[in-house]
């Protein structure tokens, strides 16, 4: 059994696919950073991610994959799950041994298993796109602060990107540490570090513009204001908007006054 | 913007617009892309939140005004109603809507209004909000405007040319109804300004495929909604009538409204009676197995029987009355036929049809493909020598699917339907 350490991104993993038949690897498996078990494995082999070899691979997968295919494959990628890459790794390894397409046998456990993360990736990228909550502050920033299961910023920068482009905004992923920045030209990625809680209140009353509070208060009075007693129903609610995003849904925050 | 006034304003006017049940912020074929740098672009709408009762917020939905000089017995804005009246500025509505938008709370505005003054007056000052929000503000989110039914029709033009959607009320499912609850009004008056939006809306689609530079209007269609459960109507009547708005109309939703108890007009459910929320969620089914599934609206009510079922969903109800289109063998049978098997949903008929080309589906691979198969297993037909068919009535049947599923009303049934049978 070996061990392949790589840098974590999906064409790191791409290139780990290549030196598995390259060096001609059997039994494998895909570990981010050195200090995992690596004591555990007799063989251990750190990938350094080349983009010659990734897109050999990727040519390969194209071959015989539809582009939705592949964007199933990266979404999967960025679900996180434990052990997505040895899945995907499987997935590979089914298409490169078949001469059709074979993203539709879904009976198949390796593609129905992409599919289920692609599918759990794609859930929460279109979750992100409706829960982020910008703020704005006193610079002219819209930010905002995100903590998704799946890695989606990736996913959802292209959707913001289009959609304010008229503005400057950060969205910042306090579980990955990392965000992405917009500065009326390009989407970049950053990483920061804050002096306080980014959340508490008051780091937010110093940092917001002065219509910043009216604007929270005013989406909380609508959003109590169009519920309609009668029709209570909590547990489509929670179904809806699950509660493990509430700490960042203004709608779900209490007044900061009063 | 004057901070408590328009605090108050909003918590009046969202109230008041509440029971419009519109959500739809979706584009459709023709979006409005943010080609020039501005704000928004509209794309296949997302909800934002979602309220307590479970009902999507992806629009900012508002009254321009509850001010109004009908008084039709079911609206909370009607004339003799003792509330607080309000009514926004266009400039407070445009600025809600911008400063909504850009902290990402909602897909765009949905803006209808009580009539004040004169039918004209209320449909020139919506036009004007829509046209600041696009010409001056650059906006290029989702927009829905009212129709004013008696608006004049350049001035509903005009809004076609800067709303997404537009939408005129129906109200009640029949005339008879109409006119016992909203004397002032008869149906012409709403069938009118929706026939001038329909012959509008298909003109400019021809003129938009021969000329992409053609300007769009009303590219998301329109809509309407049907007020259930506050009349007599049954459901056939009542999707007769949907039918009707898709067929003759080009509708691209019709809505159902559950009746909230709001007054103690005797020509109404008593407050305090259920809304009917089970019979809502009937209607809904239904009508999605006319526009998705190939349904005729006669194959899921007819005059032997008007009523949907509020036990079991129309699907299931049209098949179990008709068992011998069953089993069917989804390893050869077309996909519209797949459709027609309880339990098995568009995603899911056509994730058999992919899987079945690799090879012959077993029922534990219907399983893993997600498959309700304990709700479909009744219609299916597998070519296994190890399958045993077992010929049940459809009472057998129907009693062994309402014992493996619960039922997310049971805890509100409504009885609200039973008052009239």
């Amino acid at each position: 059994m070996t061990l392949l350490i790589y840098d974590g991104t999906f064409e790191g993993w791409l290139t780990a696919v290549f030196e598995i038949y390259e060096y001609k690897f059997e039994d494998v498996i895909f570990a981010k950073d050195e200090n995992s078990n690596a004591l555990f494995f007799l063989k251990t082999h750190f990938v350094e991610t080349d983009n010659a070899k990734a897109n050999r691979v990727l040519k390969g997968l194209k071959k015989n994959l539809s582009p939705s295919g592949i964007t199933n494959m990266y979404h999967a990628f960025f679900s996180e799950l434990p052990q997505i890459e040895e899945s995907l790794f499987r997935f590979a390894t089914y298409v490169f041994s078949s001469s059709k397409n074979i993203e539709g046998d879904l009976s198949n456990n390796a593609v129905l298993n992409i599919q289920k993360a692609a599918h759990l990736t794609g859930k929460e990228s279109h979750r992100m796109k409706a829960f982020v909550r910008f703020k704005l502050t006193k610079d002219n920033l819209y930010y905002a602060i995100v903590e998704p299961d799946c890695n989606v910023l990736p996913l959802i920068q292209k959707h913001f990107k289009n959609r304010y482009a008229d503005q400057k905004w950060l969205i910042y992923d306090t579980k990955r540490k990392y965000g992405i920045y917009y500065d009326l030209e390009n989407v970049s990625t950053v990483e920061l570090t804050f002096d306080s809680n980014p959340s508490s209140s008051k780091f937010l009353a110093e940092i917001s513009d002065e219509d910043e509070e009216f604007f929270q208060n005013l989406w909380r009075n609508y959003f109590k204001s169009v519920n309609i007693e009668s029709r209570k129903n909590t547990k489509l609610h929670v179904q809806h908007m699950p509660k493990r995003y509430w700490k960042n849904l203004t709608e779900k925050i209490p007044n900061l006054k009063k | 913007m004057v901070h408590e006034r328009v605090m108050e304003k909003l918590a009046i006017l969202a109230d008041a617009a509440k029971y419009d049940v519109s959500c739809s912020s979706s584009a459709g074929q023709n979006k409005r892309k943010n080609q020039n740098k501005g704000l928004g672009d509209t794309g296949n709408g997302i909800c934002h939140a979602y309220t307590e009762d479970g009902r999507c917020v992806s629009l900012l939905k508002i009254l321009l005004t509850n001010h109004c000089i009908f008084d039709c017995a079911y609206c909370v804005s009607r004339k003799s109603n003792d509330i607080k009246r309000a009514a926004f500025t266009v400039q407070e509505v445009v600025d809600l809507t911008i400063g909504f938008y850009r902290r990402n709370y909602i897909e765009g505005l949905f803006l209808s209004s009580g009539i004040f003054d004169n039918p004209d007056y209320t449909m020139e000052r919506l036009v004007r909000i829509a046209k600041k929000l696009r010409l001056e503000e650059n906006f290029n989110g989702y927009i829905h405007l009212k129709a004013i039914p008696g608006a004049s029709d350049e001035l509903i033009k005009e809004a076609g040319m800067y709303a997404d959607r537009l939408s005129v009320n129906v109200e009640m499912p029949t005339e008879k109804s109409l006119k016992l609850l909203a004397p002032e009004k008869n149906h012409a008056d709403v069938i009118k300004p929706m026939e001038y939006l329909k012959n509008e809306i298909v003109g400019h689609k021809e003129e938009k495929k021969l000329n992409f530079k053609a300007p769009l209007f009303a590219p998301a269609g329109q809509s309407t909604q049907m007020i259930i459960g506050a009349t007599q109507e049954n459901d056939l009547e009542i999707l007769g009538m949907a039918n009707y708005f898709y067929e003759q109309m080009n509708m691209r939703r019709v809505y159902y409204s559950g009746y909230v108890p709001i007054s103690y007009d005797n020509r109404l459910p008593a407050i305090g009676t259920p809304v009917p929320m089970i019979r809502e969620n009937r209607l809904y089914q239904a009508d999605w197995l006319i526009r998705f599934y190939g349904f005729n609206v006669n194959e899921i009510v007819g005059f032997d029987q008007p009523n949907l079922d509020l036990d079991i969903d129309p699907k299931l109800g049209w098949a179990l009355r008709n068992l011998h289109q069953f089993p069917v063998d989804i390893n050869s049978a077309d996909l519209e036929l797949i459709l027609r098997i309880p339990g098995i949903g568009v995603t899911s008929a056509k994730k058999i049809v992919s899987a079945r080309k690799f090879k012959r589906l077993q029922p534990e691979d219907l399983k893993k493909l997600g498959i309700a198969y304990n709700r479909s297993k009744f219609f299916l037909a597998f070519s296994s020598p190890f399958y045993l068919q077992k010929d049940l009535t459809s009472i057998q049947i129907k009693e062994q699917i309402l014992n493996i599923q619960n039922s997310k009303y049971q805890n509100n049934f409504s009885n609200q339907l039973s008052l009239f049978q």
